[in-house]
């Protein structure tokens, strides 16, 4: 994959003929990270495509706020998990109100139901094991998981996207690996 | 360093994202330390099981029709933004017309253009007032800059 963080997405914006033109460039280049990003962050189809299309829209409609040092797709994507967090929250609450008297872990399992396990490729059991168990992390601990598994990014390159040191993203994968090994822990005992 | 050290070591070991050196140093460690052995085993296999998951890619259509979907989006806010603007001007230029009517109006009674002068006079000062309180604390707002 190229890097996210190369200054040639905002070279892009100078030398095509008009704002559409260079905008178009910037999307088609990043649609595919954006849609697979958000894909991990909410777990099914349509949210991923409404809610990083829609991140695309905020971003042009704030384009300006980009200074010309900056790179596009770090800013970007401060947008597109606001977006999927936000949308996230909405969805835990919606499930609170329903179901008023469960607690944390029961709304985050509820909320993992739409984590649609026909999104994931060759499905098995031990994989939709592992994607269920990812639908039920914290949204930091997934959007870590989501970055370093899924789009394979370096540390260096989820440092830069998430705007933190490399000490972070390291402790940061450490605490979500120790949590996701829990889930599946448990979820092998209750089985047994 | 103490094992709570080598643990932060022990993601970037996994992923590979280590120097030689803190490499090297991670692997004398980990001679020594069963219990940092073990759990890196763990992790291990946690990692070749999370890696085995990809996600299955969408329909070519999918691609062919998303920049046009982001531009319908752009195209639509454009759109609002000009009826929005224009819904305003015309309202602001039927109400002073409405106003102008009933203020000139010899067969409207004094009474009511007094109270509709009061009407407009009470909005322009509640106007006003949460213009200068936004404007006020948005100047000194130390938060405003902040991320929500």
């Amino acid at each position: 994959m190229e890097s996210f963080c190369e200054e040639e997405t905002l070279a892009l914006w100078g030398s095509r003929s008009s704002t559409k033109d260079a905008f178009e460039a910037i999307v088609k280049r990043h649609m595919k990270d954006a849609y697979f990003i958000a894909l991990g962050l909410v777990g099914n189809h349509d949210d991923a495509l409404e809610l990083s299309q829609e991140a695309f829209f905020r971003a042009f409609k704030n384009i300006k706020q980009l200074s010309s040092k900056g790179k596009f797709f770090p800013w970007f994507y401060q947008i597109l998990r606001n977006l999927c967090f936000s949308h996230l929250r909405k969805r835990r609450v919606r499930r609170a109100d329903s179901l008023e008297e469960l607690d944390g872990d029961t709304i985050q399992a509820n909320v993992s139901d739409v984590f649609d396990p026909e999104m994931v490729a060759e499905r098995n059991e031990s994989k939709d094991r592992v994607w269920k168990a990812i639908a039920r992390l914290d949204d930091k601990h997934r959007e870590v998981i989501v970055l370093r598994h899924f789009q394979n990014l370096s540390y260096e390159e989820i440092s830069k996207i998430l705007f933190c040191n490399r000490g972070t993203v390291t402790s940061r994968l450490y605490y979500a690996r120790k949590r996701l090994k829990e889930i599946l822990d448990r979820e092998k005992g209750g089985r047994q | 360093m103490t094992c709570q050290d080598h643990k932060d070591l022990m993601m970037a070991y996994l992923d590979d994202e280590l120097d030689q050196q803190q490499k090297r140093a991670f692997e004398e460690h980990l001679a020594s330390c069963a219990e940092c052995a073990r759990q890196l085993d763990e992790f291990r296999r946690l990692k070749q099981l999370t890696d085995s998951v990809s996600f299955i890619e969408p329909e070519d259509r999918i691609w062919q029709q998303y920049w046009d979907n982001v531009y319908n989006r752009v195209e639509r806010g454009l759109g609002w933004i000009l009826f929005s603007m224009a819904a305003i001007l015309l309202a602001i230029y039927g109400g002073f017309k409405l106003i102008e009517t009933i203020v000139t109006d010899p067969d409207v009674g004094a009474l009511l253009k007094v109270a509709l002068l009061v009407l407009i006079g009470g909005l322009a000062i509640l106007f006003v007032s949460l213009l200068r309180e936004r404007l006020y604390f948005w100047g000194k707002d130390r938060y405003k800059d902040v991320r929500r």
